[in-house]
């Protein structure tokens, strides 16, 4: 055995490891714990470390060996700050999202003093400021600018707003002792989308500075790194394994269900062109690589949303809700056969949501020359693969049975969901693994996912 | 009036998707010196809005070659009024009503929307410009 690299996942409810043999490109073990966040991040993280250890059968593990993604002590907090709410702002959103954020809230147009308190009781770890295309619209970001010099706001401010007022955003920060970064302009021009740099510098600011501010530096001691927020890790698994790299081909065009415990994530790396003549009028493109974060269904906390969608989608019946309410909390987990079969049911009613919210949507227009369709957002009808994971899909006893609600239906058809896909699931729970080895290992990394994703 | 650095958008309104005199009144003024935003055809009211304010435009120029302008354009300036654009310029033209009439009633009719130009179908180029430059000027 050459090398044993340990990929870790500090999550906010279970820290998870993989052990995998780099030579052999296996899985040698894998192991959960839970995460003690609130009291100590250090405790899952021993613990589910040395279950793996002892899993490959080392007599000890060298610090080198362990790089781990996190989504511990809440994610990566952010709030976006820009200009109108379809176009800087929705860019700012996107460049976020796509950067791992947890995005708590968006302001569009000028901030006000209420705004600013409502910034301040969500504490941030990041403000993305946007607003303006290059040479555009410049009062409102220095005026955003001011207004967070003059609070008490300790967040770090990545500005990636109209270039031309970019260095004056930075000296008012600065002035006022505010911690300030710049990025490319998310929207340097109309109907151009540029969010690479805004993520590469979110993600450096959580390496560099977010890591250390959540208390989570003792990790170190354990770990050589901390490369990124779990869910960067995951969009980079759904990249590597879309587009293939070198000579290892990828499985094209990709959409990833993630169903957790407090939110469902939809990835999708997809172009998502009209396919049948629908036209395509969106001021703001629709990102190649998307992320969208549906942060009230989730299969325990805000477990209110999913029930009454679940009602009226006639998937839950009374009993079914009555059994939610007075028995699921945070902490559960199911026991007995029906409370597994409520569970799927939620989880199938949070995919189904998560990915109608995702999509794009075609819209018919009444004209002149008569009716026209015009397609809002990605058509994904024509995906060929569609990836499960999350603790709700991956221990599902019929994780098909939950990945079914991302298909088209046919009674909404509208919505341009997946028509007839290939589903796999993530029942090794590897996708983060595989995109934290994708930085340094990108074959290694996708032949692994390739092999260990189970098709259904 | 210099036009360097000066934003004007562009675009048919609408379900209009003519878009030929549009281009070539977008790529006169980029040829003279002005930033142009091209929305193109098919282009919301709203859409004229939110992209003026993102880039601080100086006017918004429209065309609408189907006769359904009127519809489109209600309220057109009120809502740029309310979105904090009251000084934008705006410019309409094309063919703006159905069926044979005297243009003064087109005029008229969108002088009365609150469009400060309005022009007929097949205006010379330059007569744009020209009016656009002391327009530009006297604010």
């Amino acid at each position: 055995m050459e090398q044993v690299k340990f990929l870790v996942d500090l999550g906010s409810t279970f820290t998870k490891v993989a052990a995998v043999d780099m030579e052999g490109e296996r899985i040698l073990g894998r192991s959960q714990a839970y995460s003690t966040v609130d009291t100590d991040v250090m405790a899952g993280l021993l613990e589910a470390m040395e279950e793996a250890r002892k899993q490959v059968g080392l007599a000890a593990v060298a610090r080198e060996d362990v790089v781990a993604c996190s989504s511990a002590a809440g994610g990566l907090k952010m709030v976006c700050v820009g200009l109108v709410p379809d176009l800087s702002l929705k860019a700012g959103e996107l460049a976020a999202l796509g950067a791992g954020a947890k995005l708590y809230q968006c302001f569009s147009y000028e901030l006000n003093r209420a705004d600013l308190s409502a910034i301040k009781a969500v504490s941030p770890d990041i403000i993305l400021l946007v607003g303006g295309t290059d040479g555009g619209n410049r009062d409102v970001a220095l005026h955003n600018a001011r207004m967070l010099a003059s609070s008490d706001i300790r967040s770090i401010v990545v500005a990636a707003c109209n270039r031309v007022a970019q260095e004056e955003v930075e000296s008012l920060l600065q002035a006022a002792g505010k911690p300030v970064r710049l990025a490319d302009n998310v929207m340097p021009e109309i109907g151009r989308l540029e969010v690479e740099s805004s993520r590469r510098v979110i993600r450096d600011v959580f390496v560099t500075n977010i890591v250390k501010a959540k208390g989570m530096d003792k990790v170190m001691g354990v770990v050589s790194e901390v490369v990124m927020p779990t869910p960067t890790a995951v969009l980079n698994a759904a990249r590597l394994l879309s587009e293939g790299v070198g000579e290892e081909p990828g499985l094209g065009e990709i959409m990833v269900v993630d169903v957790g415990g407090a939110t469902t994530d939809v990835h999708s790396v997809a172009t998502g062109h009209p396919v049948e003549g629908a036209l395509m009028k969106n001021l703001l493109p629709e990102p190649y690589v998307k992320r969208t974060v549906e942060g009230d269904l989730g299969v325990r906390h805000n477990l209110d949303t999913l029930l009454i969608l679940g009602e009226s989608k006639g998937i839950l019946d009374k009993q079914d809700i009555e059994e939610a309410r007075s028995s699921l909390n945070p902490k559960t987990l199911p026991q007995s056969g029906p409370q597994r079969l409520l569970d799927m049911k939620l989880a199938r009613i949070a995919s189904e949501v998560a990915v109608e919210r995702h999509v794009g949507r075609l819209e018919d227009w009444y004209g002149p020359s008569g009716r026209m369709l015009v397609q809002k957002g990605k058509d994904l009808r024509r995906i060929p693969s569609v990836i499960g994971t999350g603790g709700a899909i991956v221990f599902a006893r019929d994780p098909k049975m939950v990945l079914e609600g991302v298909l088209f239906d046919k009674k909404a058809p509208n919505l341009l969901k997946p028509e007839s896909p290939r589903f796999y699931v993530d029942n090794r729970y590897i996708l983060y693994a595989i995109g934290l080895l994708g930085n340094s290992a990108p074959e290694k990394a996708l032949r692994i996912g390739k092999q260990y994703l189970q098709a259904l | 009036m210099d036009a360097e650095n000066l934003t004007v958008i562009t675009g048919t309104v609408g379900q209009d998707s003519h878009t030929i005199g549009v281009s070539l009144l977008s790529r006169f003024l980029k040829e003279n010196g002005f930033n142009v935003v091209e929305l193109r055809g098919l282009t919301p009211p709203e859409d004229f809005i939110s992209a003026a304010r993102e880039t601080d435009a100086a006017a918004i120029l429209v065309s609408s070659l189907y006769g359904m302008g009127e519809m489109d354009l209600a309220g057109f300036k009120d809502k740029c009024t309310e979105a904090g654009l009251g000084n934008v310029l705006l410019y309409v033209g094309g063919y703006l009503k159905i069926g044979r009439h005297d243009w003064k009633e087109d005029e008229a009719v969108f002088k009365k929307l609150g469009f400060d130009r309005v022009y007929p179908p097949g205006v010379e180029l330059d007569e744009v410009l020209k009016d656009l430059r002391s327009d530009l000027g006297k604010r």
